[in-house]
């Protein structure tokens, strides 16, 4: 299958194997929606020998924080960065859900004090397929669902 | 390590601890036979910030600190503090420290005893926070157990009411996982106990069977553990008024238990107890009150480095 059709950028990061119909998600987790951003090139459906389907991220001029590839494995678990530099892929790694979850996410639960006072939220992973997790603070459990809108 | 310890969650304690907590608990009951008051927390203040009321858990941890020798102060209500003028959480903790050797919360909201133990130099010790943990009376269930039945391991205790939301339920068959028990969950079918929940119970090796029907097995059971059924928790009153009817322990059903059948519940109840039950061998449940005392008092000695 030829890649090709999306165009080739020169410095950026390339987010491949993302599970098919979570792009836009990894987009929106990602701030990259935002008129005055970096140019950001999405392919959805895309065949794959890995995933069957699968959706593929490219954005000009932007290498990922460590934060922000924590983000993306509680969205796309099998999803793979590739660091692009002069239109070569200079790195390339597989994201890995934490053990533990900090900042990142809001709990849930609108009754949990990480929602009413000043703190940074703290998960543990008590499942990584499928994807559950528990508050530090409020000790309640989040699944994929609870998770993605909550980011 | 005990001194300066945190107590939040039940899910924070190893058999050990709780081991330890129940026989430093006994051995306090045993040397306030012999004098009324102790003065292991001698000079050391306790403050109590309730946030939202519960009477009963205040005056317990209140009676336990003084007669660990030590004083208490603190508030019974949001209300009557600087929180009610919209002071952070936090706030009030670094605030109450400078003032306390040790602190008991209780808290309308899920997670707030955690926050505080990592805002507080200090011990904090958890009364309640939302519907999530409220470990101090888990621990005083099982030393009640213990201490009615010499031991915890073999017996068949069963868990009778609101299975589904009842914190005090969900902490209490935790805690049990750590013992050689079985356990009977009886429930209406729209309270009955979290998948989840069970899941992890049997993974930890407790046999366990469900039923809605209490008389089948109260026959079977060396201890049954009753919580109250909400009204709210039902889409209609006629529903509720059914599924309560057939939850009433009183002496007729009681004629059908075990000799040694004892019987628990953490209080406040409304009617699932027959008054007339109060006065039978069974009837455990204002001894399980006490229990609370010392149990609390080895909490506080323990945070508080005073008992070893
Ligand atoms: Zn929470």
């Amino acid at each position: 299958m030829n890649e090709l059709k999306v165009s080739a950028i020169k410095e950026g990061t390339v987010i491949d194997h993302i599970q098919a119909g979570k792009g836009l998600k990894v987009i929106e987790i990602l701030k990259l929606n935002r008129t005055n951003g970096k140019t950001v090139l999405l392919a959805m459906n895309v065949q794959s020998k890995k995933l069957g389907r699968k959706d593929i991220v490219k954005v000009e001029g932007k290498f990922l924080s460590e934060e922000e590839v924590n983000k993306i494995a509680l969205v796309a678990p099998k999803a793979t960065v590739n660091i692009i530099k002069d239109f070569k892929v200079v790195e390339k790694f597989s994201v890995e859900i934490p053990s533990e979850i900090g900042g990142i996410l809001k709990c849930a639960n609108p009754n949990c004090i990480s929602n009413s006072e000043y703190t940074t939220s703290k998960f543990y992973v008590i499942s990584k397929e499928p994807l559950k997790v528990r508050c530090h603070y409020c000790e309640r459990t989040m699944d994929e669902g609870d998770i993605l809108s909550n980011l | 390590m005990w001194k300066g310890r945190d107590v939040i969650s039940i899910r924070d304690f190893s058999k050990k601890d709780i081991e330890h907590v129940l026989k430093t608990a006994e051995k306090l009951e045993n040397e306030l036979k012999e004098r009324e008051a102790l003065d292991y927390a001698k000079g050391k203040i306790l403050a109590t910030l309730f946030f939202e009321p519960s009477t009963r858990t205040r005056l317990s941890f209140e009676s336990a600190m003084h007669r660990l020798g030590g004083n208490v102060i603190g508030f019974a209500e949001a209300s009557t503090s600087s929180v009610k003028k919209g002071e952070s959480l936090r706030d009030t903790i670094k605030t109450v420290e400078q003032y306390s050797d040790v602190i008991v919360i209780r808290h309308p909201k899920e997670g707030a005893a955690r926050l505080a133990a990592e805002v507080a130099e200090i011990p904090v010790i958890n009364a309640g926070d939302g519907s999530n943990q409220h470990p101090t009376q888990t621990l005083l269930d099982l030393y009640t157990i213990k201490k009615e039945f010499g031991k915890i391991d073999g017996l068949k205790i069963g868990l009778l009411g609101d299975l589904k939301y009842g914190r005090t339920v969900h902490s209490l068959s935790e805690a049990l996982a750590f013992y050689d028990i079985e356990l009977y969950l009886i429930s209406p079918e729209l309270l009955k106990m979290p998948r989840h929940i069970i899941e992890e119970l049997r993974e930890k090796g407790v046999k366990i069977y469900e039923t809605s029907d209490l008389e089948k097995v109260i026959g079977e059971l060396d201890l049954l553990y009753v919580t109250r059924i909400q009204k709210e928790r039902f889409p209609d009153e006629q529903e509720y008024l059914k599924v309560k009817g057939s939850y009433v322990i009183d002496c007729a059903l009681l004629a059908r238990a075990k000799e040694g059948l004892k019987i628990m519940h953490p209080l406040p109840r409304v009617d699932e107890i027959h008054p007339e039950v109060d006065k039978s061998k069974h009837a455990i449940y204002f001894r399980q009150v006490f229990s609370g005392v010392p149990v609390r008092m080895a909490l506080l000695g323990l945070t508080l480095g005073v008992v070893e």
